[in-house]
């Protein structure tokens, strides 16, 4: 574990009393309501809340502990602002080059040619902050960030300010970063298909308190938490590029819970892909089911069962390394004796492709 | 009496008021920067109290601001082991105090308008305190700064009644633009009065029409 934190703020009446470890790469999501103290939890973890006690490690470096904190500018952190303003002074290039001459550490990290292709910047280096719209704020924001070097790269729900139009150009440059970003990041967000989308690892937080953490795909399918009973409850899964059914104009994934079929997708052999599988789209069988228009039957294994109102269950299914839900209504579940440990067949009717 | 437009006296008298001018405005600009930036940031309950007295030359007659910096600068004042009454270096003082709010005003204003967001991104792209004043706060508070010099400086060009309490009115030292021109008032010298208030009224309408024209140009506020 990479990142460790402890800490504690009192600030306007609001209490922060929040502890996570996030792993030293990837996204993690600081997933939880509005006002539950994720914003706050970002601002201690930069130093900008010098109220804050505790301890903040990121990989060999400590910021903050018992005997000390560090400001923000001695903390190697990337911070973007939900609505970054940038520095309204300068131009695009002069502000990635206000980052670029600050860079903290060694040579290594990204450079600038890197940063401004990766975010797609190469048109607005001329522009002026001001005449900027929303979405290309948060991309020059996350370079500037990326170009300081950070130990760790902070975001502070980059896409809620943003219309759906604005959503849909940036959030391809966030699944580009998450494939290809060396440094851990932490990604708050209170909407979980973003979650999904982008992050591997979740901390689960409420009223300032952090409820849990853990993989994405753990936590999803943890039926103690409310986000797998909600309508769309869901599991995210990780599986690679197998072959192309280039005839079918299919692509089969594999995953150690068996293959996928999914519409095809142009990606080498091999590469990691991020699937989305809806509670309501997985039916129960005893049986292979022959016959049937569903092209995707994994072998699975019930792992638990749990009161989903009245008339149904949630069921969580073991498929090779990764868990599904399903929704079932009591009937099937007594007629089908479906009870934790038995083998049975799950039927998938679709399988959304994420990232 | 001479023809000439403006007497060597006269001409003595308006080197000595842009030379008050200009030091009070650079010394302003100099001290009260801090003191703008600590009213545009603090939680302070004192906050209040320094606001009201850094606004009280607005309003107080300048003879009551003059009469009591006399008194600091008499033998038994606060000032007195200085010597400031009736000197240059008290005229300074003086209209430091008289035009402060001109210029604490506007910096206060302008930093206060950068907001939190552009310093905070600055300290965490690695920039020091003192880096982050001079590479952010400067250059996006420099219409304030233009904005407090022009004032400062026309203001302190109409300085009178506080002149009149602590400096007095000798020729190279105390006598201002102001003083002349009340002095040639007194001695029905009105050609020359005129001569030096329509300079001084020239001089005012212009500084104020530079700041007034940035303002136009500017955009608005985003």
């Amino acid at each position: 574990m990479s990142v460790a934190v402890d800490i504690r703020l009192h600030k306007g009446g609001f209490d922060l009393h929040s502890a996570f470890e996030a792993p030293a790469t990837g996204f993690t999501a600081l997933f939880g309501p509005s006002g539950c103290g994720k914003t706050t939890l970002l601002r201690v973890i930069a130093g900008l809340e010098p109220d804050a006690r505790g301890q903040v490690r990121v990989g060999d470096e400590t910021w903050q502990d018992a005997r000390g904190t560090l400001p923000p500018h001695r903390r190697r952190v990337g911070f973007v602002f939900q609505q970054p303003v940038l520095f309204a002074h300068l131009d695009v290039r002069a502000n990635l080059d206000y980052a670029l001459r600050r860079r903290r550490g060694d040579g290594s990290g990204l450079s600038f040619a890197q940063v401004v292709e990766l975010l797609g910047l190469d048109a607005l280096l001329a522009r002026r902050a001001p005449v900027l719209s929303g979405g290309e704020r948060q991309r020059v924001a996350i370079a500037q960030a990326l170009l300081s070097n950070p130990r760790l790269l902070l975001m502070d729900e980059p896409l809620s300010a943003l219309d759906q139009a604005s959503r849909s150009v940036l959030l391809p440059y966030l699944d580009q970063m998450q494939r290809e970003l060396a440094i851990p990041v932490l990604y708050v967000s209170h909407a979980l298909d973003e979650v999904a989308r982008l992050t591997d690892h979740m901390v689960l937080m409420r009223d300032g308190r952090v409820v849990t953490g853990g993989d994405i795909n753990t936590l999803l399918t943890r039926l103690d938490l409310p986000m797998a009973h909600g309508r769309n409850a869901e599991a995210v899964l990780r599986a690679a590029v197998h072959a192309q059914d280039d005839a079918d104009g299919l692509t089969e994934l594999r995953f150690a819970g068996g293959p996928l079929w999914v519409p095809r997708v142009d990606l080498p052999r091999g590469t990691a892909v991020r699937l989305r599988i809806r509670a309501r789209d997985v039916s129960l069988a005893l049986q292979p089911v022959s016959g049937t228009s569903i092209l995707n039957t994994l072998p699975v294994t019930v792992a638990e069962i749990d009161d989903d109102g009245p008339a149904q269950v949630m069921v969580t299914l073991r498929a090779g390394d990764q868990l599904l839900l399903t929704r079932v209504t009591r009937r099937s579940q007594r007629l089908l004796d479906i009870a934790p440990g038995k083998a049975m067949y799950a039927q998938v009717k679709s399988v959304a492709l994420l990232a | 009496m001479s023809d000439a437009l403006l007497s060597a006296a006269d001409l003595q008298a308006l080197w000595l008021t842009l030379r008050l001018a200009a030091l009070t405005t650079l010394l302003l600009i100099l001290l009260g920067t801090p003191l703008a930036w600590w009213l545009a940031r603090t939680r302070s309950r004192l906050r209040g109290p320094v606001e009201a007295l850094v606004a009280l030359p607005l309003v107080l007659p300048p003879t009551v601001l003059g009469f009591y910096l006399l008194l600091a600068m008499g033998p038994n004042g606060p000032l007195g082991g200085l010597s400031l009454a009736f000197t240059f270096s008290g005229l300074v003082l003086g209209s430091m105090v008289y035009s402060l709010p001109f210029v604490v005003q506007p910096l206060r204003d302008a930093f206060a308008a950068i907001g939190e967001q552009p310093l905070e991104m600055a300290a965490c792209l690695g920039a020091t305190p003192f880096d982050r004043f001079r590479s952010i706060v400067l250059p996006l508070a420099r219409p304030g700064y233009i904005t407090a010099a022009v004032l400062g400086f026309a203001h302190t060009l109409g300085e009178f009644g506080v002149v009149l309490m602590i400096g007095g009115n000798i020729p190279g030292e105390t006598r201002v633009l102001s003083i002349a021109v009340y002095e040639h008032v007194e001695a029905l010298d009105y050609a020359h009065a005129h001569t030096l208030s329509a300079f001084l009224l020239a001089l005012s309408f212009v500084l104020l029409l530079l700041i007034y024209n940035r303002r136009l140009r500017r955009p608005g506020p985003a």
